[in-house]
C-alpha cells in the first residue's frame, strides 16, 4: 500500500496455509514492502480465499529474478503439458 | 532523566474506541502510573499493521512520559495475524484517507478526554503512517506536534491518485497548524530525497516551523531493529531528536 503497486487476478484452485488446505480462488500481486524479505520491495503474491478471512492465505515474496524465472517456468510446464496432451478438460485423473 | 532510585510503573492494556465511522477500533493504551498531567501521542501504524514493534512503540512512548495510543487502522478488515490482515489491506490499495483520518481524530480526542493528559497531543508514525501523521495533523485541528519518520506518499503525482487516496497530503499544508519533525533516509525509495526537499519547499512556502533531518547511510524503515534496514547509529540519534522535540512541543 505505499507503492500502490499491486492487482488482483482470480485463480482457482487449493492453497495450504496456517490452518491446512483451502479453496482459493484469488491471487493478490503486488510490488511493495514485504513482511520477511530483507528488500524494501518484492514481488508479493498473496493466494487467498477472502470469504474465509484474513487467515486463509498462502504468502511468497519474491525477488525480481525469482519472479519472471517463475513466470517462465509455469509457462514452460504448462506448455510440455500441453504438448503431450495432458492438459484437457477434464482436469487432472 | 531517569535516575535509578526512581519510582516506575506503567499501564499497557487494549482498549476500544468508536472509530469515526461509530464502529469499534481496537487501539493500545499505554500510560506512565501516575496523575501525570501527561502529553499525549497517537501512534500511527505503518503499513506492515498494527504488529509487535507498534506495540512496544507505544510502551516506550509512555517509559518517557507519554499517554500514547495506537489504534488499529486496519480494523474493518477483520482480525488475525498482523500479516494477514496488513496483506489485506495491501491488496486493497491502502485503507480510504478519509477513514483514517476520522479514527486518528477519534483516538487524539479519547486521549484530551483523559484527567492525566495535558492538553497536549502529538502525532508519531513511520511509514504510510507517517505520511498519516502528516495528514491528519493538516486536516484535523487539535494536534500540536508531528513527527514523520520516513512517510511515503505526502507527495504524489496526480496518475497516483487513488479512490482511497484522492488527494495528496502535501497540497493541505496550508491547513497544517503545529510544527513538524521529519526524519528521512538518503537510501529511501519512498520519499525519495527529492520528494522530502518539495515538501519541505511547501512547509517554508507557507512559513510552517519544521525540522527535516535527512541521514546517510540510511532507507526506508531504519529504525526497525528486526529488519536488514535497521542503522543503529541513526536511529539512535533519531529518538533522541523525537523526544527532545517533543519534549519542547508537548510540554505543559
Amino acid at each position: 500500500m505505499c507503492t500502490m503497486i499491486v492487482q488482483k487476478v482470480s485463480v482457482d484452485g487449493f492453497g495450504k496455509g496456517a490452518n491446512g488446505w483451502f479453496d482459493m480462488n484469488q491471487a493478490n500481486v503486488s510490488w511493495d514492502h514485504p513482511f520477511h524479505a530483507p528488500e524494501e520491495h518484492a514481488l508479493n503474491i498473496d493466494f487467498v480465499n477472502e470469504s474465509y478471512g484474513p487467515g486463509a492465505r498462502v504468502a511468497v515474496e519474491l525477488s525480481v529474478e525469482g519472479a519472471r524465472q517463475l513466470v517462465e517456468t509455469i509457462q514452460s510446464v504448462l506448455g510440455e503439458a500441453e504438448n503431450r496432451g495432458l492438459v484437457g478438460e477434464e482436469g487432472p485423473g | 532523566m531517569y535516575t535509578t532510585d526512581q519510582y516506575e510503573g506503567m499501564l499497557a492494556e487494549t482498549v476500544a474506541i468508536r472509530g469515526g465511522d461509530g464502529g469499534r477500533v481496537l487501539a493500545y493504551c499505554a500510560r506512565p502510573l501516575g496523575s501525570g498531567p501527561f502529553p499525549g501521542v497517537v501512534l500511527i501504524h505503518h503499513m506492515p499493521g498494527w504488529d509487535e514493534w507498534y506495540r512496544e512503540a507505544t510502551r516506550r512512548f509512555a517509559h518517557h512520559g507519554y499517554v500514547a495510543i495506537s489504534p488499529n487502522l486496519y480494523e474493518r478488515f477483520g482480525h488475525g495475524s498482523p500479516e494477514d490482515v496488513a496483506a489485506a489491506v495491501r491488496a486493497d490499495g491502502g485503507v480510504p484517507d478519509d477513514q483514517a483520518v476520522a479514527d486518528l481524530e477519534v483516538s487524539m480526542q479519547y486521549l484530551r478526554a483523559l484527567p492525566y493528559v495535558n492538553g497536549k497531543i502529538g502525532a508519531f508514525g513511520t511509514c504510510s503512517g507517517g505520511r498519516y501523521a502528516v495528514l491528519v495533523a493538516s486536516r484535523v485541528n487539535g494536534f500540536d506536534a508531528v513527527v514523520d519518520c520516513w512517510g511515503g506518499g505526502v507527495v504524489m503525482p496526480d496518475d497516483q491518485l487513488t479512490p482511497q487516496r484522492p488527494v495528496a497530503p502535501i497540497d493541505y499544508t496550508a491547513d497544517l497548524d503545529c510544527p513538524v519533525l521529519g526524519l528521512f533516509g538518503t537510501e529511501d525509495h519512498s520519499p525519495t530525497t527529492a520528494d522530502v526537499a518539495v515538501h519541505e519547499e511547501a512547509l517554508k512556502k507557507h512559513g510552517k516551523e519544521f525540522e527535516f533531518h535527512m541521514y546517510e547511510g540510511a532507507g526506508h524503515g531504519f529504525f526497525y531493529y528486526h529488519r536488514p534496514s535497521y542503522r543503529q547509529a541513526q536511529a539512535v540519534d533519531g529518538w533522541d531528536k523525537i523526544w527532545a522535540f517533543l519534549g519542547q512541543k508537548l510540554s505543559s
